[in-house]
């Protein structure tokens, strides 16, 4: 990025480039232009050296032992819980729970708080646009209880149909489960107004946060929500961890998840008792050092601008959208006002595999495909698409070879 | 566009067959199908045949995808007519083992033709679903 594009959005992109040692790398002797950021963000040195200095200075297990190093990786361990909480603005570390990756929260979720409450006919709503993490834990519940899904509708610009949502909560509703930001559409969802709308109903309301997580600021008191989930590798730290947010009532209320140690009080040969949360969902040992990782990227993220750093993620994504139409025969999913840094598209008479792999050969990194997110490919009548997704460490010199690169493939296959 | 493989992988044959498929379209006495789909990136081929007298006298396929999976199942179609069952097995298997690196292709062979495609081996399986679709179909003997 040159100096009046630093200026214009007062974020100096050059030097937070410089903090991710993969972007300097090349792809078949061609500059990396990594837009796969919604599938995996790349790490900064912030968060590599955090995790390399807790293996070689504070490493144990913790909660059990009473030596020096398991303290301490308790204390870490303990302190990303707390690094999780301010991220998210929640009343209290033990409203967050650590889990192997987002995925499993929601797994977590629809084991312990809602299969318990679920007679035949009993319904869940979610949206046209989740992903199949927040889709296939409520088809176990539809397979094995009887419960039924409730699809809200998206229009064809990719805006939630709130009224339609609305219409779908009644007196069997047992949870209402929305993306707070679409991964294929981009679009962020009006959280607040889901959450006020479920609990009109006495209906608690969960968040999909693993797009919005790094995208736009999350404050679980000021939407209320009941239920907030997001995973590290998404916002610049480690995979194989979650976070799963929840308001207490509802976790001293809720069973065990997994069985193990760790998650209990007393365990005896024809009886036991468990721990409170949120030690009590988590069984065994948990990911540690990638919870060092997930602190290391809380803090990345807390000490750089946030606005500015938005201001830059939607100005590459104008520009982007901006080229793309400017481009023959390129259709964009997805144009909600406000959406977040994320482009869906296909290229007449390409399909969308064919062009990952060409502009891959260029050194540009898309996804191509259904993008966990099966329904919403049908509710858009396609099989599969591109998407472009942005980071903070994209620029506008990268969206440039990005739609350069399409366009010669799609002169390729023409 | 002749970075790192990628002519070998979309060779003129392929792009063409990709552009303008042949032997798409029902078989209504099909005597035997077999489909399949990717469940990476959702593409789907059904291939139909009518076999009489032991020999396969009239083939077609109906898919959605990518250049690779669509071409692969037309040249494969395209292939079949006149072909006895046994050489039907033999045509399905000797593309599987060339495919996935068992066996070098034979000179001039289908196989050989898409053989570009082991230089990008996430895209094996594009080139596979045609294979397994009609393997499928020439399982489901009546």
């Amino acid at each position: 990025m040159n100096a009046a594009q630093t200026a214009r959005t007062g974020f100096d992109v050059a030097a937070m480039r410089r903090e991710f040692p993969i972007l300097s790398r090349e792809v078949y002797g061609k500059k990396l232009v990594y837009l796969d950021n919604a599938a995996s963000a790349q790490k900064p040195r912030a968060v590599i050296d955090a995790m390399r200095q807790f293996l070689e200075t504070d490493y144990a297990n913790v909660h059990r032992g009473v030596h020096f190093l398991s303290s301490r990786a308790t204390d870490h361990y303990e302190a990303a819980r707390e690094a999780a909480r301010r991220f998210l603005n929640a009343p209290a570390a033990d409203n967050i729970i650590l889990t192997h990756g987002g995925t499993e929260a929601f797994n977590l979720v629809a084991s312990s708080f809602t299969s318990p409450m679920i007679a035949p006919g009993d319904e869940i709503v979610i949206s046209e646009m989740e992903h199949h993490a927040n889709i296939v834990p409520w088809h176990f519940l539809r397979e094995r209880q009887g419960a039924v899904i409730r699809w809200a509708r998206i229009g064809d610009d990719g805006v939630l149909d709130l009224d339609h949502l609305q219409s779908l909560i009644g007196p069997r509703t047992k949870l209402v489960a929305i993306t707070h930001m679409s991964n294929v559409l981009g679009t962020i969802t009006p959280a607040r107004v889901i959450a006020d709308m479920a609990h009109a109903r006495g209906v608690p309301v969960l968040f999909d946060g693993c797009q919005a997580a790094v995208h736009a600021r999350v404050d679980v008191q000021a939407i209320d929500a009941d239920f907030y989930i997001f995973c590290g590798h998404k916002i610049y730290g480690p995979t194989g961890i979650g976070v799963l947010y929840a308001k207490p009532h509802f976790l001293s209320a809720m069973r065990p998840y997994q069985g193990g140690g760790e998650m209990i009080r007393e365990v005896g040969f024809d009886a036991v008792t468990y721990g409170d949360a949120p030690h009590r969902f988590e069984a065994g040992t948990p990911p540690i050092m990638e919870a060092v990782g997930l602190a290391a990227a809380i803090r990345f993220l807390e000490g750089i601008d946030h606005a500015a750093v938005h201001a830059h993620e939607q100005a590459l994504l104008a520009h982007a959208t901006r080229r793309l139409r400017a481009a023959n025969g390129i259709r964009i999913f997805g144009e909600a006002p406000g959406k977040g840094a994320i482009i869906a598209f296909d290229v007449k008479g390409v399909h969308p595999h064919d062009l990952a792999t060409v502009i891959d050969r260029e050194g540009v990194a898309i996804r191509a495909g259904h993008h966990c997110a099966h329904p919403l490919m049908k509710r858009l009548g396609v099989t599969a698409t591109g998407r472009a997704s942005f980071a903070l460490y994209n620029t506008m010199e990268e969206v440039d070879v990005f739609v350069a690169a399409l366009q010669r493939a799609r002169e390729f296959f023409q | 566009m002749n970075a790192a493989g990628l002519d070998d992988l979309y060779r003129e044959a392929i792009l063409d067959h990709g552009r303008n498929p042949r032997c798409v379209g029902k078989l209504d006495d099909a005597t035997h199908t077999g489909c399949d789909a990717n469940r990476l990136c959702g593409d789907a081929v059904t291939i139909r045949l009518r076999i009489a007298d032991g020999r396969i006298d009239a083939a077609r396929f109906e898919g959605e995808g990518c250049a690779i999976s669509q071409a692969s199942a037309s040249m494969l179609t395209e292939a079949l007519v006149g072909m006895n069952l046994d050489d039907a097995h033999a045509h399905a298997s000797s593309m599987r083992a060339a495919l996935e690196g068992r066996q070098a292709p034979a000179g001039g062979s289908l196989a050989a033709l898409l053989s570009g495609v082991r230089a990008f081996p996430e895209r094996i399986s594009c080139a596979l679903l045609s294979v397994h679709a009609l393997e499928r179909a020439l399982g489901a003997a009546p």
